[in-house]
């Protein structure tokens, strides 16, 4: 009942294996669904937070304001899923490369009650990748080539997921995506990626070039 | 060594202030350089902004990439300490489980109280906003006109350091030439709403910030300011010196470093202090005001939170600047839990907020734009006075009063949070997906109501009769209603920024409701609290008088935004500022005349 065919399969036999592969291993909406406690599998994370009076000079790592509570196996996981997010190409380097994983692994340690909601989320959708990994190609998910991992992703990815039993699974990869964008854009390279310019102390200030006033149609109207 | 400790502090001073926000500063300031004597009480801790801003720090150098929490309630770099929504050990209630009818309240507990993250947005009253019930029946008017505040409002524009331009519209008061700082050059977005609200006849143009655009002048400003002393004039230019004009990073609500926008922790308490007539106890929560048999006030009683005991200071004059809220609380407490200056019975009475809604956008012209530096002034340039005041007068409006609209682009420093909404990106990850955040990034405009909320019955504060806050004073309770006039007014607002978006061929993002009672900003959020003392012409229907001194007790003053007998449009510190400043000066003299 379980297709390992490691060939590329269409887009519709990929969704409609998404579905067997649920179907068999309960993995879809009914693995996802039930949101289990995290003990089972990650740490606890510490109820403390950084109080209401943190240094605000100094540089933290993650795991500094609290301990992380992702295992090996986890932050692997998280780590080839982020990079397949964004990998590294002409717009920058890779998630992983500006501490992405890092950042999703103290999202779900944080003592606080946003996080705290995401953690089953995340927790369970882990372990659902890795049991589908396993079982579409007999690897963990760090082992997976592009290829595969892009054929996990697309399953995912897209709310037509969402009518082949796959509701939380989709949940889990928007949240991820969501969350690796916010850590990625806020790091040097990826503002360099997405366009942001500034954060530098300037003599003056001279509002948009010409390039950019012609390209809209506008004056600058201060003078 | 001017900031002290309980046990260091004098037997007795000429002035006792509660609170070193934006009307305490104002008040330490005037009445130190005037050479009397003052202590001032901040409940929090010192604050000093030139050791603990973090000017240039990323994101990514902070916990959670320094995305708000239950502890940092605006982002890690937020410069608010040991405060926020709710502070723990000092709760406070609500007569209502309905949500329209709760209020927030914002309390920092830190040296120069919200000025030090405020939005720096310094509009002055119009005429109109002081005598608004001559003008349409509802609310109150001020025992003040808009040419008794005039010269003060120049005055702090003067020493704070205000940019933007006269307009000359209808009760958006121009200030006199050469006083206001060059305003910023405009930003795509600014802009673009610019050119597209002139067809719907909104007029966006540049706003007002206390934000240093160019250095102070500090050999001349001080002149103007204290005309025959020569001393004041010295520390003033010495503290306007030790001001840096804005370096266009970093945004102004995690503070500044180098003194470059106003918070009274680097204006108006250095030269204060540097008069040697202000002593400053940090850690001391103010809890009654003490009166004596004559009924006059004779200092203040106070928690030292740094070793749980109570401390009493003695003063000559009583000044209450501790936030709308915490003031109320304070005079509730006073006389053994019987209160103070409240004869009127209207202490707690007409607490009103901004009346606030938010509108984003997407705006496909705004794709793809070439990258470039908008940081600018860490805050606003441009913002839309209201422009309707004609078509109120001849009744064409369903709602009495106006409002402004503060406006945001999105070409900003990523802030942790993901900088592109995830339904424009649905379905991609990869290079696909970055060349989405790319083209998509900046997109984005926001538009915001800030309006005018009519004071009335239902919303006010009082002492909840069991609740006690970690040191045992009984805490506010709060009470909220919204009258037709708000949810009219935000109903108008929503659908004049649907226009606007329209009009920039974008589209609306994430139409929540359809009901004013859903889309407008709850009670508090604004953080605007004004009111609760108000002043007025006579005892009985005021707290206050003109000169922000209480009816019933004369040596007492409230120089926060209490007195407030309306809350016009117009963001309150420039006025809270004005009024403080006008009232020192009122102080001074009835002191000088032994009236005190």
């Amino acid at each position: 009942m379980n297709d390992f065919n490691p060939a590329r399969l269409s887009r519709r036999a990929v969704l409609q294996w998404f579905a067997a592969t649920a179907a068999a291993l309960s993995a879809g909406d009914a693995g996802l669904s039930a949101l289990a406690p995290p003990a089972a599998s990650g740490g606890t994370p510490s109820g403390v937070g950084y109080g209401t009076d943190p240094d605000l000079l100094r540089t933290y790592q993650p795991g500094e304001a609290w301990p992380l509570i992702f295992q090996a196996s986890q932050k692997a996981c998280v780590s080839a899923l982020c990079d397949t997010i964004l990998p590294a190409d002409h717009l920058g380097p890779s998630a992983s490369s500006q501490g992405v994983p890092a950042f999703i692994d103290e999202w779900v340690s944080a003592p606080y009650p946003l996080q705290q909601a995401d953690r089953p989320l995340i927790l369970e959708g882990l372990t659902w990748m890795a049991d589908a990994a396993v079982l579409r190609f007999k690897k963990e998910v760090s082992a997976l080539d592009e290829a595969q991992m892009r054929e996990l992703c697309e399953a995912v990815c897209n709310p037509e997921g969402l009518r082949v039993g796959f509701k939380n699974a989709v949940r889990f990869f928007n949240k991820m995506r969501s969350l690796a964008m916010g850590a990625y854009f806020s790091t040097p390279a990826g503002w360099e990626a997405i366009g942001y310019v500034g954060n530098t102390p300037l003599a003056r200030f001279d509002g948009p070039p010409v390039e950019v006033l012609e390209a809209l149609g506008i004056q600058q109207t201060v003078v | 060594m001017p900031i002290i400790t309980s046990s260091k502090s004098q037997p007795s001073y000429d002035v006792v202030i509660v609170g070193s926000g934006a009307g305490g500063g104002q008040m330490a300031y005037t009445l130190s350089l005037a050479g009397l004597k003052c202590v001032m009480l901040e409940a929090g801790r010192n604050y000093q902004p030139a050791l603990e801003t973090p000017m240039f720090q990323r994101p990514d150098q902070a916990p959670l990439r320094g995305l708000p929490t239950p502890e940092k309630n605006f982002g890690f770099f937020d410069s608010t300490v040991d405060g926020g929504w709710e502070v723990p050990g000092e709760p406070y209630t609500q007569a209502s489980e309905k949500k329209e009818e709760q209020f927030h309240w914002w309390r920092p507990r830190m040296l120069g109280g919200r000025t030090n993250h405020w939005g720096r947005i310094s509009l002055r009253n119009g005429p109109y906003d002081f005598k608004p019930r001559s003008r349409d029946g509802l609310g109150f008017d001020w025992p003040v006109s808009y040419g008794e505040l005039d010269p003060y409002y120049t005055k702090v524009e003067m020493l704070i350091g205000v940019y933007g331009t006269n307009s000359g519209r209808e009760n958006t008061p121009d200030s006199p030439a050469g006083v206001l700082l060059p305003p910023p050059k405009g930003r795509a977005a600014e802009l673009l709403s610019q050119k597209y609200g002139k067809s719907l006849g909104i007029p966006f143009l540049s706003i007002h910030r206390a934000v240093l655009t160019r250095p102070l002048d500090a050999e001349t400003i001080p002149a103007k300011l204290h005309p025959n002393n020569p001393w004041a004039q010295r520390l003033v230019a010495d503290s306007m010196r030790a001001r840096a004009a804005c370096f266009w990073a970093t945004d102004c609500g995690r503070g500044c470093s180098t003194g470059a926008n106003y918070q009274s922790t680097t204006v108006h308490l250095p030269p204060a202090l540097a008069t040697g007539n202000l002593d400053v106890i940090a850690n001391a929560h103010a809890r009654e005001v003490l009166v004596n048999s004559e009924g006059k006030a004779t200092g203040v009683l106070y928690i030292d939170k740094t070793t749980g005991q109570e401390c009493r200071v003695s003063a000559r004059v009583v000044v209450l600047a501790a936030s709308s809220g915490e003031t109320v609380r304070i005079l509730l407490n006073s006389n053994g839990g019987r209160g103070v200056a409240n004869s009127s019975g209207l202490v707690g009475k007409y607490i009103m907020d901004t009346v606030g809604t938010n509108v984003a956008g997407q705006i496909p012209q705004l794709e793809n734009c070439p990258p470039h530096n908008e940081d600018g002034a860490g805050g606003s340039h441009f913002y839309a006075p209201w422009w309707l005041y004609q078509e109120q007068a001849s009744g064409k409006m369903n709602f009495a009063r106006g409002y402004h609209i503060e406006m945001g682009g999105s070409r900003r420093m990523p802030n942790g949070a993901n900088p592109v909404s995830d339904d424009l990106t649905q379905g991609l990850y990869g290079t696909s997906l970055k060349e989405a955040a790319r083209r998509y990034y900046g997109s984005m405009v926001s538009y915001s109501c800030r309006g005018e909320m009519i004071p009335n019955e239902g919303s006010f504060c009082e002492l909840d009769p069991a609740v006690k806050d970690k040191w045992g004073i009984p805490v506010l309770r709060w009470h909220w209603k919204w009258s037709e006039h708000e949810l009219n007014q935000v109903a108008h607002a929503r659908k004049t920024f649907g226009e606007l978006i329209e009009t920039m061929g974008g589209k609306v993002r994430k139409h929540i409701s359809d009901k004013p009672l859903e889309f407008i900003e709850p009670g508090g959020k604004v953080i605007h609290e004004v009111g609760g003392a108000i002043m007025g012409g006579r005892p009985k229907d005021s707290v206050c008088n003109r000169w922000n001194q209480t009816w019933d007790v004369k040596n007492l003053f409230i120089s926060d935004g209490a007195p407030f007998a309306s809350n016009s449009d117009k963001n309150p510190t420039l006025t809270i500022m004005a009024l403080a400043w006008r009232a020192a000066d009122h102080l001074i003299e009835e002191a000088r005349q032994g009236n005190l």
